[in-house]
C-alpha cells in the first residue's frame, strides 16, 4: 500500500507543472499564437523565482516563502512572455522562430547570470516548503496518505488553476472572445473585438502559468536549479496537443505523462516492475517514447485553433 | 422632404493616386432597399467600407438622419445601428449559433457569461422571420443559408436599423434566394433600412425599390427600380450594351472524350461517400455543366478526375485511354486542362511573375528548358503571345507579381496557360467567380470556342444562369450523387433549383 501512496504522490510532481504549463499554453494557442517559447519561459521563471528564494531564505522560509516565489516566477514569466507577444503580434513574426529564440536565450541567460554573481551555475534552495501532513485532512484514511501527506502547496494551488482555467475559458465573456480570436480573428475584429489585445492577454497568461510551472517543477524534484527543466516545456506542448487544446483533455494528458514519468523514475521502488528482466534504460525511454507515439496518432484528427500561427493583419481578407 | 437615414455625400476615397471613390453621393431612405450595382472593382466594397468605417475618406461627409456622424471603426458603425452581412461569413466554424450571435455584445453576471436572455432574444427572432435556427447547433453543422440567417441574426441581435448585404446571394439556392429576399421585404416592412450590394439584375428587379450605379470608382446614377429595364441598368454599369444570352452554335458532337466510370470517393474524416459512383461521359464538342450547391462533392468529383485527391473506386478514361492512376503531370500532357476552383492554392503561385505562371505547366520542355537552365528569352516572347491574346491586364506587363493582380486578370492568366496548351478536356470549376459581366462574357467565349473547336469541356458551377447559357447537358449533384442529367432547353431554373436541393422529380434520375 505504501508504494501506492508513493506512487500518487509522485505523479502529483510530475503532473502538477504539466498541467499548469499545459493550460498556458493552451490559452496562448487558443488565442491564436503559438507558443513553443513554454520550455524557455519555465526556465525562465523557475531561475528568477529560486534566485529569489535563495537570497531571501536566510529571512523568510515556509510557505509564506513559497507563495512570494510564486508571485515573482509568475511576474518574471509574464514579462519574458512580452518579448514573444512583441515579436508575433506588433512584429507579426514568425512564431516558431520567435519561441525557439526564447527558448535559447533563457538558459543561456540564467547560466550566465549565476556565474557572474556566484561564480557557479547551480543555484541551490533549501526546501522548507515540503508538507509531511496537512493537518486534519492528512488523517482520513486512505485519501489522507494518497493525496495530504508528503506533498506541496503548489498540487492545490495547480488544482485551483485547473478549475480557474476551465471556467475563464469556457464560461467568461474573455474566454469567448479568446477562442473567437483563435480560430477567426476577422470574426472577432467585425464584432469590435481587438484581436491585438487579446492575443497579448493569451500570451501572457502562458507566460505567468509557465513561469509557476518552472517554479514548481523544480522543488520538488531537486535540491539546486541548473538551467534547465528538463525538456518539461516541450512535454508540455506535447500534452497540450494530446489534450486537444481542451481542458478536460490536458488534464487527463497530464496525468497520462505524469504516471509514466513517475515509472520511469521509480520503477526501482516497484517490486514487481523490478523484477521483470527489462533493462533501466526501457523505462526511463519510456515517457519519451510514448510521447512520440501518442502525437505521431493523435495529431491526425488535431482540433488545433484554425488561426494559430497566422499573425493577424487587419488589412488583409 | 425625404426622410433619408444615411446621406454619403460627395465620398472620394483614394489608396495613392488611385481614386477607389471618386465623388460619389449616396442617400438611403428610411424603409427602403437601395441596391448598390456595380462591376468588380467599381468601388462598392470601399465605399460600403467607408460607411462601416473601416476606411477613412479623403473628402465628403456622411450623416445620420441628418446629423453629420464620423465613423472612425466598426464599433462606431455598430454604435450607430449600421450592422453587415459580410460576403464571406465572419462566423467561428465551431461556436454555437449562439455563441456566435452574442459574440462582441456578451451581457454577464458577475463576470460570467449570461446566456439565458440572449437565448431567448435569439429564439423570438429566429421566429418572427421563420428562421428555424437551433441556437446550440454548431455553425460547421448548418448550411451556408442557415449561416447567411445566423449573420442576420448577429445584427438583429444588435438592433440594427441599417442593414448592409454584401452580395448575399452567391452562395444561395434558388429557393433560398427567395426565403432571404422574403426576409429582406419584411425587414423593411419593420421600418429597416437596407443596402443591397450586388451585380444581379434579377435580383435588384425582384425586391429593390431604389439602385444607385457604380462604374469605375464614380456614382453613374440612382434610379428608381421600377422605372428601369435590366438592360438599363446593365448599360450604366458596364457602360456599353452586354448581351446576356451568350451566342453559340449548334452543337456537334462526335466521339467520347472524358468518361468517367463509377468513381467514389470517401471522406478520410466522416468516411461517407463525398462522390458516390458517379458514372457519366463527356463527348468531344460537348460542353457538360455540373450543378448543384457547393458541397455536394463537386470539388472532389474534379479533384478525383484531375488527380489532386486518389480516388477509392472507379475508372477515369481520356479518349478511351485509363487515365486512373496517372500523375497529374501525365495527366496534363494526356489532355488534362484544369481551372480550379480557387486560383490562388490551386491556380497559381501568387508570389511568382505572371510570366513564371504562364509557365507553370510546361517549363521543364525543350521550349523553355535548355540543359536544366530556363531559357528567359523564350519564356519571355511567350508570355507577351499569351498576354497579348488572352488580354491580361497588369501594372507591370509579364514581370507584375500575381498577388497584386485583380481577380479577372488572373483567372485570365490561369485560363491562357491552361487552354494554350491545346487540351483534349477543359474542366472548368467556377471559372467566372468573383469577376465582373466584361470579364464573364469573355471567359465564356473562351470555353465556347474550346467546345466549337471540337474539345470536351466540364463546366462546375454553382450559378444557375451561367449553367442554363453556357451548358450543352446538364448533369445535378446532389450528396455526391448525379441527380439528373437534362437538357437546359428541357428544364427550368425553378426545376434544377428542387434537383439541387434533392428534392427532384425521380424519373428524371439516373
Amino acid at each position: 500500500m505504501n508504494i501506492i501512496y508513493f506512487l500518487i504522490q509522485q505523479t502529483m510532481f510530475f503532473s502538477i507543472p504539466l498541467l499548469i504549463v499545459a493550460l498556458g499554453g493552451m490559452f496562448s494557442e487558443r488565442s491564436g499564437v503559438i507558443n513553443i517559447a513554454l520550455e524557455g519561459i519555465m526556465v525562465m521563471g523557475a531561475f528568477i523565482s529560486i534566485g529569489f528564494i535563495n537570497v531571501f531564505q536566510d529571512r523568510l522560509s515556509g510557505q509564506g516563502l513559497f507563495l512570494l516565489a510564486f508571485l515573482v516566477a509568475a511576474v518574471a514569466g509574464a514579462l519574458f512572455s512580452l518579448l514573444h507577444a512583441f515579436a508575433s503580434v506588433n512584429l507579426k513574426a514568425d512564431q516558431t522562430i520567435s519561441g525557439t529564440a526564447l527558448n535559447m536565450f533563457a538558459p543561456a541567460f540564467a547560466l550566465f547570470m549565476a556565474r557572474m554573481v556566484q561564480g557557479k551555475s547551480q543555484v541551490p534552495f533549501t526546501d522548507t516548503f515540503h508538507i509531511e501532513k496537512v493537518p486534519v485532512l492528512g488523517d482520513i484514511p486512505v485519501i489522507g496518505p494518497m493525496f495530504f501527506q508528503n506533498c506541496y502547496l503548489s498540487t492545490y494551488i495547480g488544482i485551483l488553476i485547473f478549475i480557474a482555467a476551465s471556467v475563464l475559458i469556457s464560461r467568461t465573456r474573455f474566454g469567448l472572445r479568446l477562442r473567437a480570436c483563435g480560430e477567426h480573428p476577422q470574426a472577432a475584429d467585425s464584432v469590435g473585438i481587438n484581436v491585438y489585445k487579446i492575443r497579448y492577454a493569451g500570451v501572457l497568461i502562458s507566460g505567468v502559468l509557465a513561469g509557476v510551472g518552472g517554479l514548481i517543477f523544480v522543488i520538488p524534484t531537486s535540491t539546486n536549479f541548473n538551467a534547465s527543466v528538463a525538456g518539461y516545456g516541450f512535454l508540455a506542448l506535447a500534452v497540450l496537443i494530446f489534450g486537444q487544446w481542451r481542458t478536460k483533455g490536458i488534464l487527463g494528458a497530464a496525468f497520462f505523462f505524469g504516471i509514466l514519468k513517475t515509472l520511469a523514475s521509480a520503477y526501482s521502488g516497484i517490486p514487481v516492475i523490478k523484477d521483470l528482466p527489462i533493462p533501466n534504460e526501457i523505462y526511463k525511454m519510456l515517457p519519451y517514447v510514448v510521447t512520440l507515439i501518442v502525437l505521431a496518432f493523435s495529431s491526425g484528427k488535431s482540433k488545433a485553433p484554425k488561426a494559430e500561427g497566422i499573425p493577424y493583419d487587419k488589412g488583409s481578407r | 422632404m425625404e426622410q433619408y437615414v444615411i446621406e454619403m455625400e460627395h465620398i472620394t476615397k483614394e489608396f495613392g493616386s488611385f481614386k477607389a471613390n471618386d465623388d460619389i453621393t449616396l442617400k438611403l431612405k428610411k424603409g427602403e432597399i437601395h441596391a448598390l450595382l456595380g462591376e468588380n472593382g467599381a468601388g462598392k466594397s470601399t465605399l460600403m467600407s467607408v460607411l462601416f468605417g473601416l476606411y477613412q475618406p479623403e473628402q465628403g461627409t456622411i450623416r445620420m438622419n441628418g446629423k453629420p456622424v464620423t465613423i472612425n471603426n466598426p464599433n462606431d458603425a455598430n454604435a450607430l445601428g449600421i450592422g453587415m452581412v459580410h460576403q464571406h461569413f465572419k462566423l467561428v466554424h465551431n461556436f454555437t449559433v449562439l455563441e456566435s450571435i452574442v459574440l462582441g455584445h456578451e451581457s454577464v453576471k458577475h463576470r460570467f457569461l449570461k446566456m439565458d436572455e440572449a437565448r431567448k432574444k435569439v429564439v423570438e427572432l429566429s421566429e418572427r422571420y421563420k428562421f428555424k435556427i437551433d441556437p446550440d447547433a454548431l455553425i460547421s453543422d448548418i448550411t451556408v443559408g442557415m449561416q447567411q440567417r445566423v449573420e442576420i441574426l448577429k445584427m438583429l441581435y444588435c438592433d440594427n436599423d441599417v442593414l448592409i448585404f454584401d452580395e448575399p446571394t452567391a452562395v444561395l439556392t434558388p429557393q433560398e434566394i427567395d426565403e432571404l429576399m422574403k426576409v429582406m421585404k419584411q425587414l423593411v416592412s419593420e421600418g429597416k433600412s437596407i443596402l443591397f450590394i450586388t451585380h444581379k439584375l434579377a435580383e435588384i428587379k425582384a425586391v429593390a425599390d431604389r439602385c444607385t450605379v457604380l462604374r469605375k470608382g464614380r456614382c453613374i446614377g440612382t434610379i428608381d427600380v421600377a422605372g428601369a429595364s435590366k438592360e438599363e441598368m446593365s448599360e450604366m454599369m458596364v457602360g456599353r450594351k452586354v448581351d446576356f444570352v451568350v451566342e453559340k452554335k449548334e452543337m456537334k458532337p462526335l466521339g467520347t472524350a472524358l468518361s468517367v466510370r463509377d468513381m467514389t470517393i470517401r471522406s478520410k474524416r466522416t468516411g461517407k461517400n463525398v462522390v458516390d459512383h458517379v458514372s457519366f461521359e463527356v463527348k468531344k464538342g460537348e460542353i457538360v455543366c455540373i450543378a448543384g450547391i457547393d458541397g455536394n462533392g463537386q470539388s472532389e468529383l474534379v479533384y478525383g478526375i484531375t488527380g489532386l485527391m486518389g480516388i477509392d473506386e472507379g475508372q477515369v478514361f481520356l479518349n478511351g485511354k485509363d487515365i486512373t492512376k496517372e500523375s497529374i503531370r501525365r495527366k496534363c500532357l494526356d489532355g488534362v486542362a484544369h481551372i480550379p476552383e480557387d486560383r490562388h492554392k490551386h491556380g497559381m503561385v501568387l508570389d511568382y511573375t505572371l510570366k513564371e505562371n504562364l509557365i507553370l505547366q510546361n517549363y521543364y520542355t525543350p521550349q523553355f528548358d535548355k540543359h536544366g537552365f530556363l531559357r528567359f528569352d523564350e519564356i519571355d516572347k511567350y508570355a507577351e503571345k499569351l498576354i497579348e491574346r488572352y488580354d491580361i491586364r497588369s501594372a507591370h506587363g509579364a514581370e507584375s507579381i500575381a498577388r497584386g493582380m485583380s481577380g479577372g486578370n488572373q483567372q485570365k492568366a490561369v485560363i491562357a496557360r491552361e487552354l494554350d496548351r491545346n487540351p483534349e478536356i477543359v474542366i472548368a470549376v467556377q471559372p467566372v467567380r468573383g469577376l465582373d459581366v466584361g470579364a464573364i462574357e469573355y471567359i465564356h467565349r473562351q470555353i465556347i470556342a474550346q467546345r466549337d473547336a471540337g474539345k470536351a469541356v466540364l463546366l462546375v458551377s454553382f450559378e444557375l444562369d451561367e449553367v442554363m447559357n453556357v451548358s450543352d447537358r446538364i448533369l445535378v449533384m446532389y450528396e455526391g450523387k448525379i441527380v439528373a442529367d437534362v437538357k437546359p432547353e428541357d428544364v427550368t431554373i425553378q426545376e434544377l433549383g428542387l434537383y439541387m436541393a434533392g428534392t427532384g422529380k425521380g424519373d428524371a434520375a439516373c
